[in-house]
């Protein structure tokens, strides 16, 4: 018997491990003109390990605090050797995520996969979403420079702005009034050791549910299977499709180390409080569409203060998102079409205001 | 050729392969191939091509591990300290005492002993590098760790340190007290 297979049987003579992976070993992946679709939601799992692995890496020479925050990058970026590299791979590889991350919410709802009884998988990965976008926010201030204060004094700021429970909300994000060393402190608690913890767990629940209610497939595609039986198609997971998502996970490998190593990151000024705003400063790209939003909303309509009718309405839509698969029938024949057509109409409204932000001045 | 959001791809055909992993032959009917007849040989370009993706694959792995590897060796502090400092001034110490000062970022230890006279040396004991101390009682140099002792030499005379402490020479220039590193002979 080979070591490999002597382990494996030492192993299942004890916690029964064949019947563990039994499962594995059954499951399929649906075969159709879109499974193309179905590697997003893992390349964004392996882009969430590679920010925890160059995460752990930076932590080894990061110090929080207003005094120590940014030298202590510099020191990384500067002395350490290849440091420049994990960090440029740390931030590259979050905006990807954040990209990838959207993406696969966006083919989820175009395919219709949230639909029963898949409702807790929509909203864990919502909820997800909404995690790393917090990780986006967090993350941005810990280098403590010009742009990430200024971002961090406008984003705290408008969650201030939520009527009744917007300034306690702004007073603990912030750890004090004002953006300080303290703000520093709690978000990089934030985003170290909280949201990692949840996004963890959600993650397990998310993998789980994929795992226990098999893969979705599209309405359309299952009425072509309907009509035509011979037509179905399913790969074994493991390890037909595991092999391709292999795949794309290495080329998602290698575009993160090329965009790392040819445009990496910059660390721009130290944040200095008594210093004005830098002209066209701007959130980062995921946070733009919601920027720009609030930037065109007149400062009163129909007497309510502009500001508030916008971050009220962004909470609004944010909320309904999370029940979209409580609006939708299980039937293939007979799902919402209204439903894909406000998807279709949110990304367009992301993508025409993300580039509109982008180039506005 | 099928199209999905604007792009183009190619649909999963499944690669109708005679032999398996071992080389044996698996053609059947449905394949449309007929079973050549006597054993089978290995199919070579299997193994070449694994051996491609096997090399590739390492390389890839050797190319970000490497960085990881040489980022988690810390750069080397600049040792601030220069080769003399101030250790105290003479009305600091009164005979049969001692204090630690800063030689660069390590602790020295500078001793009066209980005739006047003036000693300096390493204060991180060669053991486990505790900081030791003067204890006026036994009038020499003692580690509180693993109960260590040094005579005022700075040798190790009794406890478990295996070196003597590294001995600075000390010049007194008025009323201060300065501490020199000895120059390797």
């Amino acid at each position: 018997m080979a070591p490999l297979e002597k382990i494996r049987s030492w192993i299942d003579g004890r916690f029964n491990l064949n019947e563990l992976l039994a499962p594995f070993k059954k499951k399929t992946v649906p075969r159709h003109r879109l499974t193309y679709w179905y590697f997003l939601g893992g390349i964004t799992l392996f882009l969430f390990v590679i920010q925890v692995l160059t995460g752990i890496l930076l932590l080894l020479y990061y110090r929080p605090g207003a005094n120590e925050a940014f030298e202590s990058v510099q020191y990384i970026m500067t002395q350490v050797q290849f440091g420049w590299l994990i960090r440029s791979i740390h931030s590259w590889s979050a905006n990807l995520m954040i990209f990838t991350a959207f993406a696969h919410m966006f083919s989820v709802l175009f395919l219709k996969a949230y639909r029963k009884p898949r409702e807790l998988t929509w909203l864990t990965g919502m909820i997800l979403l909404f995690l790393v976008l917090g990780f986006g926010f967090s993350g941005y201030l810990l280098p403590w420079n010009t742009l990430a204060f200024f971002a961090t004094k406008v984003g705290t700021e408008i969650t201030g702005q939520v009527p009744i429970v917007g300034k306690p909300l702004m007073i603990f994000l912030r750890g004090g009034e004002d953006v300080t060393g303290a703000t520093l402190t709690r978000f990089f608690g934030f985003h170290v050791a909280v949201l990692p913890g949840l996004a963890t767990l959600l993650i397990l629940i998310h993998l789980l549910l994929v795992q226990r209610l098999g893969i979705s497939v599209p309405p359309k595609i299952q009425a072509e299977w309907l009509a035509r039986p011979t037509s179905q198609r399913e790969m074994k997971f493991f390890p037909n499709f595991m092999l391709r998502e292999l795949m794309a996970w290495y080329v998602a490998l290698g575009v993160l180390g090329a965009l790392a190593a040819i445009l990496p990151w910059d660390l721009g000024v130290k944040a200095d409080p008594f210093v004005p705003a830098p002209a066209g400063i701007k959130p980062e790209w995921y946070f733009l569409f919601m920027f720009q939003t609030l930037k065109l909303i007149p400062s009163k309509v129909a007497g309510i203060d502009g500001e508030i009718l916008g971050i009220l309405s962004f909470g609004l839509v944010a909320f309904l998102w999370l029940l979209i698969p409580f609006f939708e029938r299980e039937h293939p024949a007979r799902t919402r079409q209204w439903i894909a057509g406000v998807a279709l109409f949110a990304l367009a409204y992301i993508a025409g205001m993300t580039i509109y932000g982008h180039f506005a001045q | 050729m099928k199209t999905v959001g604007g792009l183009s791809f190619a649909r999963f055909t499944p690669v109708v392969y005679p032999y398996d992993l071992e080389g044996r032959c698996m053609a059947t009917t449905h394949t449309g191939m007929a079973k050549p007849e006597g054993p089978v040989t290995p199919v070579p370009r299997r193994k070449f091509v694994q051996a491609l993706l096997g090399t590739g694959f390492m390389a890839t792995a050797i190319a970000f591990l490497y960085p990881v590897l040489r980022y988690l060796i810390p750069p080397k502090a600049l040792d601030m300290g220069s080769d003399s400092v101030v250790a105290g001034r003479i009305a600091d110490l009164k005979p049969n005492s001692g204090k630690i000062f800063r030689f660069g970022s390590h602790p020295g230890i500078l001793v009066r002993t209980a005739s006047g006279e003036f000693r300096a040396m390493s204060a991180t004991c060669t053991h486990l590098s505790c900081t030791v101390q003067y204890r006026d009682d036994l009038q020499h140099i003692w580690c509180a760790c693993h109960n260590g002792h040094y005579d005022l030499n700075g040798k190790n005379i009794a406890g478990p340190p295996p070196r003597p402490l590294q001995a600075f020479d000390v010049q007194v220039r008025g009323e201060e007290i300065h501490v020199r590193r000895r120059t390797e002979a």
